[in-house]
């Protein structure tokens, strides 16, 4: 059985379609002659950008009033599902909305969903890759049952590629009903200031972990980034100690980057960092334990104490300024 | 006050992971209570505290041939433990899973359900918002804080740019990053106690579910391990006053300055 129809959720923010998003309709257009998205909030606006990557009708869920995305998108696509029948799978980016729709979508169809996806083939059917144990190996996996298929994808794990395609066709798709499922409502956003790069498009990064000591020590890490023009980024020992946000976290929880040089500051690397790093183009590490597990994919390591190595890099980086 | 926190118990990830022939995840060796679970009971725990009345119950999935992990959050407080371990359920997946659960905690319904936001075996991180749909309860996810408040909930939910005060009534389901508390440790008292508080063992035909979880209710299948394509380590150098200057060098060879 050959793929000739996917659905593939694209998330907006901040009034464009996100990254992964665009990343996921590029190469669903790769394997299926059928690409529709499903978007939410002012859909019609993201019709062009939706057509441009590839899809050819954008199912607007519509406005969500404060409601979290997971219950009603997933409600909309559940209906839509009984109303023109199912694709072979659907495409939902790693994120911490589309995990919601996933899981509630999973349930409501009652279809498996496959997780942490990097990489997607058609191999007579969807063949799915995953990373396990810290990235040494790769799992392929595929659905045996009745589709479709719930596919929750890593960021970066393609690229996004416009392929210069007409807007998309816009089709309501309406919530049906949640019953008391989608009563939970946002009341309030808070956005955390960052300046510079984001983490996630940096060219380079520069993270911090326990090495450091303590959380004041992590502002050699940003002086660093700041200097290199590149972005913050932590490990998950440190985002969980509370020193940085959760959002500086690099890592299978937080996000995959692939810098052209990531630079890992008193980071051992736990599987759990390297799985969102090891992408990187060149990796650059300080640590001062030789046998961290960090320098076996490092391309240059430094032995040695990042309170000392650090603050001289820092200065020998102001004096080319 | 009643909550209930799902847990799971773990081979411990510091020690090597490896399949098995039918390509599981290797389980055979010590399981303890995953990290990720204690933020929860500890949560939990706080909660039900504040609250002044009720109890915390663990509930878990998996084999009971060791439940050290179970009996480690009734040290730190819980009352007591379900654990629904079944042959029959090797190779459940995560929406089987969420299935188990929801049958257990459905047979007395608490106010609120903490879970990890996923595993640290698994990471399918897609079991607690499949267990609240089918429990028909709203869910919020990535809680760095709850507050339970005239009886509904309010929390900080991370989000891709900083946080969401989010509301919600109750009953719910809440999963907790490591962030959201500090997980106590458990004390000699909570230790000796925890022997005697009671951990009970369900089959899946205790639950009426026969036929629909396992293998074969999956619908997935691996269908190959192989080996990723993995990275060389590089030059190293032991820091004699001169890595800063090293690194300095390493950057400009690769026209990064």
């Amino acid at each position: 059985m050959s793929v000739t129809s996917l659905w593939v959720v694209v998330e907006p923010a901040n009034g464009t379609l996100t990254t992964t998003s665009l990343e996921l309709l590029s190469h669903a257009r790769t394997l299926a002659s059928n690409v529709s998205a499903i978007t939410w909030g002012n859909g019609a606006s993201f019709a062009a950008q939706a057509g441009e990557y590839g899809a050819t009708t954008l199912y607007d869920v519509g406005a969500l009033d404060g409601s979290l995305p997971g219950v009603p998108v997933a409600s909309a696509i559940a209906t839509l599902v009984q109303s023109v029948g199912a694709p072979d799978a659907i495409l939902i980016p790693t994120s911490y909305d589309g995990r919601d729709i996933a899981g509630r979508l999973s349930a409501r169809l009652d279809r498996p969903v496959l997780t942490n996806v990097t990489g997607l083939l058609d191999e007579g059917g969807l063949v799915t890759e995953h990373p396990v144990f810290g990235g040494t190996q790769t799992v392929k996996a595929r659905f045996t049952g009745e589709g479709p298929g719930l596919i929750v994808v890593r960021a970066k794990s393609f690229a996004g590629e416009s392929a210069g395609g007409a807007p998309a066709t816009v089709v309501s798709a309406p919530v049906g009903d949640t019953a008391g499922t989608g009563s939970a409502r946002i009341a309030n956003s808070h956005v955390e200031e960052r300046t510079g790069p984001k983490l996630e498009d940096a060219a380079v990064v520069v993270s911090g972990g326990r090495g450091l000591g303590e959380a004041e020590k992590y502002a050699m890490i940003e002086e660093t980034a700041r200097l290199l023009n590149g972005a913050p980024g932590a490990s998950r020992a440190i985002v969980d100690a509370g020193w940085v946000p959760y959002s500086y976290q690099v890592g299978q929880t937080g996000k995959t980057v692939k810098p052209t040089v990531y630079i890992a500051c008193g980071i051992s690397g736990a599987t759990q960092h390297m799985v969102g790093m090891k992408g990187s183009k060149n990796i650059v590490a300080i640590n001062k334990d030789a046998d961290a597990p960090i320098f076996q994919i490092a391309d240059f390591g430094i032995v040695g104490d990042v309170h000392k190595v650090l603050p001289a890099l820092i200065e020998a980086l102001k004096n080319r300024a | 006050m009643n909550v209930v926190v799902c847990v799971k118990q773990i081979p411990d990830p510091a020690a090597p992971q490896s399949f098995d022939a039918s390509h599981n995840l290797d389980r055979s060796g010590k399981l303890i209570l995953d990290e990720a679970d204690t933020y929860g009971v500890e949560m939990a725990l706080q909660l039900v505290d504040k609250a002044g009345s009720g109890e915390v119950t663990v509930v878990s999935m998996g084999s009971a041939s060791d439940v050290a992990g179970l009996r480690n959050a009734l040290a730190m407080g819980a009352a007591k433990a379900v654990i629904v371990s079944d042959d029959s359920l090797r190779g459940t997946d995560s929406l089987g899973t969420a299935k188990v659960l929801a049958a257990v905690i459905s047979r007395d319904m608490p106010d609120l359900i903490l879970c990890a936001t996923e595993s640290s075996d698994g990471y399918t991180g897609t079991t607690p918002v499949q267990l609240a749909e089918l429990l028909g309860l709203p869910s919020v996810t990535f809680a760095k804080s709850v507050v339970v408040e005239g009886g509904s909930l309010k929390v900080d939910r991370q989000t891709e740019a900083g946080y969401d005060e989010v509301t919600s009534p109750l009953p719910a389901l809440v999963t907790v990053t490591a962030g959201v508390v500090e997980p106590r440790y458990a004390s000699f008292k909570g230790i000796m106690a925890a022997k005697n508080k009671p951990v009970e063992v369900l089959s899946v035909a205790d639950l009426g579910l026969e036929g629909a979880i396992g293998q074969a209710g999956a619908r997935q299948e691996i269908t190959e391990v192989v080996a990723a394509e993995s990275r060389q380590a590089g030059e190293k150098y032991v820091d004699e006053g001169d890595g800063a200057e090293k690194i300095v060098a390493f950057l400009e060879s690769i026209k990064v300055l």
